[in-house]
């Protein structure tokens, strides 16, 4: 036995260890591969062995051999072998491979259950630690199910350092067995009270972000937070909890009132910046759910806008991008406060950090008013030219859209500009964006119907050079725009100067090279512009030159017909047939101009994208209702469709008939044509467009002005947008020069106006900036009462949907967790099996006399506790708390339940530390003292600690000169901002 | 699904080498691989003074992850963590984790990593656990780190079994040699330092 003993540990000496491994590895750089194959065959041979110092030795370099990319499953059992060795140094071996490899789908993980369930009662707090590391890696439903118990009771262990694992780990728990969250929650709750700062942070952690998946269920813990907020030096909890804050204000405006003051305040002191910066962004969040209660927060605002410029300001890159970020969240709401800083984020246009360029052209869509627009679009179109990545300026070029697009085109004076704009960046190389030019170009043109004429000539010399367009395979993208510039030509060839130019460029046979979908477009364009040459020679008694079209026309289709593209060839012979019959009819000098163009009479109408989804249901429709009988099963299915039809239109009629008397009739008929009038899709003997909507409710604040041109529709030569912006400016020149006039005329009526009015001369406001035109931008059709925005699909796979937990009901019995007595009978002598979970009614029997003395003790005060909560429902509750004033720091303590509770439990804490180490207790003692006193008990640390946690705890209430930014101490070293640099201080050098 | 707070902390070198890989949701091995690449070729286009934070990555997450990362003379320390937790705060975290590094390795480098990965991952999980951020205490952290480290000494370690089990061998006085030595490995070879620079 001796002799086999030793005969292991002289194999084991000749074994690889993982220093060996990872050696060996770098001396076989050449045969990588087959020098880790051979290792995983030696790894094999010891996993094979009994060993288990071998055997961990081996899960070790399998470990590492996972980090490169090998899969290591193979050896899920040898690593549950090496989890359950008895030596801590094997068992965290085997827990560290496990938290690497095994996930749900890993069989034998089943195994572990008891292993993990006796590591976690194990007297060492080690073996506990470990087996709480690995199990929050690979946790399963049914693990999290058996051990939801045992975890819970964890959370009460004496040692800090398995409390904060089990607090941290039941998040975990939560998401994979959700019907634990009712029963654990009471402790957890607890912990955000627990003296030792890593565990109350844990347990920040964890309700935080159960918070942050489903708010509402947790608004009833705001006292608790707000009170945490106050009185907490952690910055990391702080951090935390202002987050949640921020999730919770939407919910509930008066906690945003209330909030307000102490993040202010803590905005003005605090040193780090991390906090700084989590208040600003709560303060915003709290700004926007306010925003339409409660006007008079501008000061808040000010000073948010005020903090954000010093870090946008800051040489560090990473502050910048996160005031930008911050800054776009302000804008949405209060655009007013963020626009007179347009200096700093043009400024950041400029950076060489392709983030915060991104950043900051976010910001820009806010930005824009009908005064700056020209000119932040130039600055645009330069960095287009310059921008070097495609991906940066494909975002440009959306930003660019969506600027000027916003809010139904509500910045745009000049829309010709608009379209110079749009025709100068289909010059752009590469873009992936081609589609969205397009999509604007036909926006603009068919609701802007000034712009028409303007819209048509910059088209026509767009197809003119479309083979520039379209030439090389890179700019795909850009040809987009030809599908837009062939319609809005066809469509509106009535604006054409030279159509047959026009056509011609339509007909070349470089065109057949175009994607299929813009080909079809062109074809069908095709015979509009046909259409209207027939007309304009016809009027022009022309027959000859009418007829030379056609002959062109019955030339170049054919080249369309032969296409590959199913759409393009249809729709190209059906129009080849229609013009050879032209031909014919032309023969015989039948005109033929007028029918032609009637193919094509009448407007489109731009229609909103949902409109269709929109139209509401008429009352007393019921669109799952049988319209006729049910269809019996005899009835033949090959009845002639029409038939069927129009039997049920009758049938439909008779059958309404005898229920709805006149009056019902009437009030139907005239809702049906009301629904006509607006339903897009119904043809309708349709007026001028512009005249319906003057008749429909809610749309007369579209202004519908006559067109004044003050601008020439001709620019000589390429459209270029800049020549827009000198002839703007001489306009706005000009109108300014005669408001000036007048105001002088003015000024001696009314003088009490004046200050407004200086206001606003300074700044030369929207209001000031009259349009080049006045255009009618048609909006898009929507049926009356469309239906509000459709709601957001929520996702049904959402695991954060389990957890929507009403958690202020009472617990039910069912509800508690299973207790797997039957296992594990020696796990009772661990000491934090003596803890009794709270919500447990019946706690398991203490063997000691002495315990159930206690016992008794505890359970008088845990039902008065229960009564407590029955009778303050939690929302009343909150509604006290919210209403009082936000003054006083501290939170009246009495009137919460959860304080109470708190308290209590850290008492059942105290009992629990005197079993244990005396010595602890006083300790507790004073943790739990709200005034917290420095212990004489303490150690010499911890008290240190303890003063200079009490001295910044009276900070925070003082206001303190924003200026005043003298380094405070701070207990956590993490988010101590007192500045680590954050590259040099730590060298990692190489061996020198 | 993303449940994770933190959903991936990588390490690796200013040639992509993995040095230490810790996801907290489940990835094949290729796919981590994979991974571990494409971060690498994002972080590596960043110039150095740049800001920290990286947008987008396709692999990990979705849009409602965040690549923070930090540059330490070889070694990139990359997160990625999703809207709950604190740029800056992951900013400090990593400072913390390199700093815990360095005092647990004395001055640590780049060796220490490669030939100790499994220490690097027991620091970790001192800091993190399960994508979730545990402590945050430098000197708890250290704290419990070297008593675990005793722990281990306590118990013989696990590089201790060969020394023993050479001075067993010594006492015994063993007339054959086990068959397969490989010299090569038993030597002890400095290495090549001009790789980590």
């Amino acid at each position: 036995m001796a002799l086999k003993m030793v005969k292991g540990s002289i194999d084991r000496m000749f074994d690889k260890n993982l220093q060996d491994l990872v050696r060996g590895i770098r001396n076989h750089k050449e045969d990588e591969a087959k020098y880790i194959s051979q290792c995983i065959d030696e790894i094999k041979q010891e996993l094979k062995q009994d060993n288990i110092a071998v055997k961990a030795n081996a899960v070790c370099k399998l470990t590492y051999l996972q980090m490169l990319g090998y899969d290591i499953s193979w050896a899920a059992f040898n690593i549950i072998e090496v989890m359950s060795a008895s030596k801590f140094t094997f068992k965290r071996i085997g827990y560290l491979a496990a938290s690497q490899c095994f996930h749900e789908g890993t069989d034998v993980i089943m195994l572990t259950t008891n292993q993990i369930r006796k590591d976690l009662s194990s007297p060492s707090q080690y073996d506990t630690g470990v087996a709480l590391t690995g199990l929050s890696c690979f946790v399963t439903p049914d693990l999290a199910r058996d051990l939801a118990n045992d975890i819970m009771t964890l959370m009460s262990h004496t040692k800090p350092y398995i409390r904060k694992k089990a607090v941290l780990i039941m998040y975990k728990v939560f998401l994979k067995y959700p019907e634990s969250l009712r029963p654990a929650f009471p402790r957890l709750k607890e912990k955000l009270e627990d003296p030792d700062p890593g565990v109350q942070s844990a347990a920040v952690n964890v309700i935080c972000e159960l918070a942050r998946r489903n708010p509402k269920n947790y608004l009833s813990l705001a006292p608790l937070f707000f009170k945490l907020m106050t009185s907490s030096t952690n910055n990391w909890v702080l951090i935390k909890i202002i987050k949640l804050f921020g999730a919770l204000t939407p919910l509930e405006p008066r906690l945003g009132k209330k909030l307000i003051e102490p993040l202010t305040n803590l905005i003005h002191s605090t040193s780090a910046m991390s906090l700084l910066y989590e208040c600003v962004n709560t303060v915003i969040a709290v700004l926007i759910s306010l925003s339409s209660g409660m006007p008079n927060h501008s000061a808040s605002i000010q000073l948010c806008v005020q903090k954000l410029r010093i870090l946008i300001e800051d040489s560090d890159q990473n502050l910048k991008y996160l005031g930008l970020l911050a800054m776009s969240k302000i804008l949405r709401t209060h655009p007013k406060s963020v626009q007179a800083h347009k200096d700093l984020v043009l400024q950041c246009l400029d950076d060489k950090d392709e983030s915060i360029r991104l950043r900051a052209l976010d910001l820009l869509y806010g930005m824009v008013s009908k005064k700056n627009l020209v000119e932040i679009v130039k600055k645009l179109m330069s960095h287009v030219d310059k921008a070097e990545g495609t991906t940066y300026r494909d975002e440009l070029l959306t930003k660019i859209i969506d600027i000027c697009s916003q809010c139904n085109y509500q910045h745009i004076t000049n829309f010709q500009w608009y379209i110079s704009v749009l025709v100068e960046l289909t010059r752009l190389e590469g873009t992936r964006h081609g589609h969205l030019i397009a999509a604007q170009m036909l926006d603009v043109a068919i609701r802007v119907k000034a712009i028409r004429k303007f819209a048509v000539s910059q088209m026509s010399a767009l197809l003119d050079r479309a083979h520039l367009v379209a030439s090389s395979t890179q700019r795909n993208g850009i040809c987009e725009v030809l599908y837009a510039a062939a319609w809005i030509c066809g469509e509106f060839s009535e604006h054409l100067q030279e159509p047959q130019q026009t056509l011609e460029a339509m007909l070349r046979p470089k065109v057949t090279t175009l994607p299929g979908h813009i080909q079809a477009v062109y074809v069908q364009n095709v015979v509009k512009l046909y259409a209207a040459i027939l007309q304009q020679k016809e009027q022009a008694a022309e027959p000859e030159a009418a007829q030379d079209v056609t002959q062109l026309m019955v030339e170049r289709l054919p080249q369309f017909v032969q296409s590959a593209d199913l759409e393009v060839q249809e729709r190209a012979s059906c129009i080849l047939q229609l013009v050879k019959h032209i031909q014919k009819l032309q023969a015989k000098d039948v005109p033929v101009a007028e029918e032609v163009s009637a193919l094509f009479a009448g407007e489109l109408n731009p229609v909103a994208p949902k409109a269709q989804k929109k139209v509401p249901v008429p009352e007393g429709l019921d669109l799952d209702a049988w319209i006729n009988e049910p269809p019996s099963d005899s009835e033949s299915e090959d009845e002639k469709p029409k038939a069927i039809f129009h039997e049920e239109e009758q049938r439909h009629v008779k059958q309404r008939q005898p229920e709805a008397d006149e009056e019902e009739l009437a009030r139907r008929r005239e809702a049906r044509k009301q629904e006509q009038a607006n339903n897009p899709f119904y043809i309708k003997s349709s007026p001028s467009p512009q005249k319906r909507y003057q008749d429909l409710p809610g749309v007369e604040h579209i202004p519908v002005v006559q067109i004044d041109l003050s601008v020439p529709l001709k620019v000589p030569g390429m459209p270029a947008s800049d020549q827009y912006v000198k002839l703007e400016e001489e306009r706005r020149q000009r109108q300014r020069l005669e408001k000036d006039r007048k105001k002088k005329k003015k000024k001696d009526k009314e003088r009490k106006g004046r200050a407004r009015r200086r206001g606003s001369l300074l700044s030369e406001s929207d209001e000031d900036v009259a349009p080049a035109q006045q255009v009618d931008i048609v909006t898009e059709e929507m049926p009356e009462n469309a239906l509000p925005s459709d709601e957001d699909d929520k996702d049904p796979n959402d695991p954060y949907r389990a957890l929507d937990i009403d958690l202020d009901r009472p617990l039910a019995d069912s509800e508690k967790l299973p207790v797997q007595k039957h296992r594990n009978a020696d796990t009772s002598k661990s000491p934090e099996k003596e803890h009794v979970p709270v919500t447990e009614k019946k706690p398991k029997k203490p063997k000691k006399k002495e315990k159930k003395l206690r016992e008794k003790e505890k359970q008088p005060r845990e039902k008065e506790r229960e009564k407590e909560g029955k009778e303050e429902k939690p929302g009343e509750d909150l509604d006290f708390w919210l209403s009082t004033t936000p003054l006083s720091a501290v939170p009246p303590a009495p009137e919460e339940p959860g304080a109470n509770a708190v308290i209590a439990a850290a008492q059942e804490e105290g009992e629990e530390a005197r079993r244990e180490e005396p010595a602890d207790e006083a300790e507790d003692d004073d943790e739990r003292d709200p005034e917290k006193k420095p212990s004489k008990h303490k150690k010499k640390k911890h008290k240190k600690e303890k003063e200079e946690r009490s001295k910044d705890k009276k900070k925070p209430k003082k206001k303190k000169p924003a200026s005043d930014g003298a380094a405070e101490p701070v207990e956590n070293g993490a988010l101590d901002e007192d500045p680590l640099p954050v590259r040099a201080r730590v060298q990692l050098l190489p061996l020198g | 699904w993303p449940a994770k707070m933190i959903q991936a902390i990588l390490v690796f070198n200013n040639h992509g080498k993995p040095r230490l890989v810790r996801f907290y949701q489940r990835f094949p091995e290729e796919i981590q691989q994979q991974i571990v690449r494409e971060t690498f070729h994002l972080v590596l286009k960043q110039d150095d003074n740049i800001c920290n934070f990286l947008e987008g990555g396709s692999l990990i997450g979705g849009s409602d992850y965040k690549l923070i990362y930090r540059h330490y003379a070889t070694l990139y320390f990359v997160f990625c963590v999703d809207s709950s937790e604190s740029e800056l705060g992951i900013l400090d975290l990593i400072q913390v984790f390199v700093e815990t590094l360095d005092k647990c390795f004395e001055n640590v480098c780049e060796l220490d990593l490669i030939f100790h990965m499994d220490k690097v991952h027991y620091i970790l999980q001192e800091v993190v656990m399960g994508g979730m951020v545990l402590e945050t205490n430098m000197n708890e952290i250290v704290a419990q780190i070297e008593a675990q480290n005793r722990l281990e000494k306590s118990e013989g370690g696990l590089s201790a079994a060969p020394a023993r089990a050479v001075s067993a061998v010594k006492n015994i006085n063993l007339p054959e040699i086990p068959r397969n030595i490989n010299i090569g490995d038993l030597n002890i070879k400095v290495p090549n330092l001009s790789q980590f620079v």
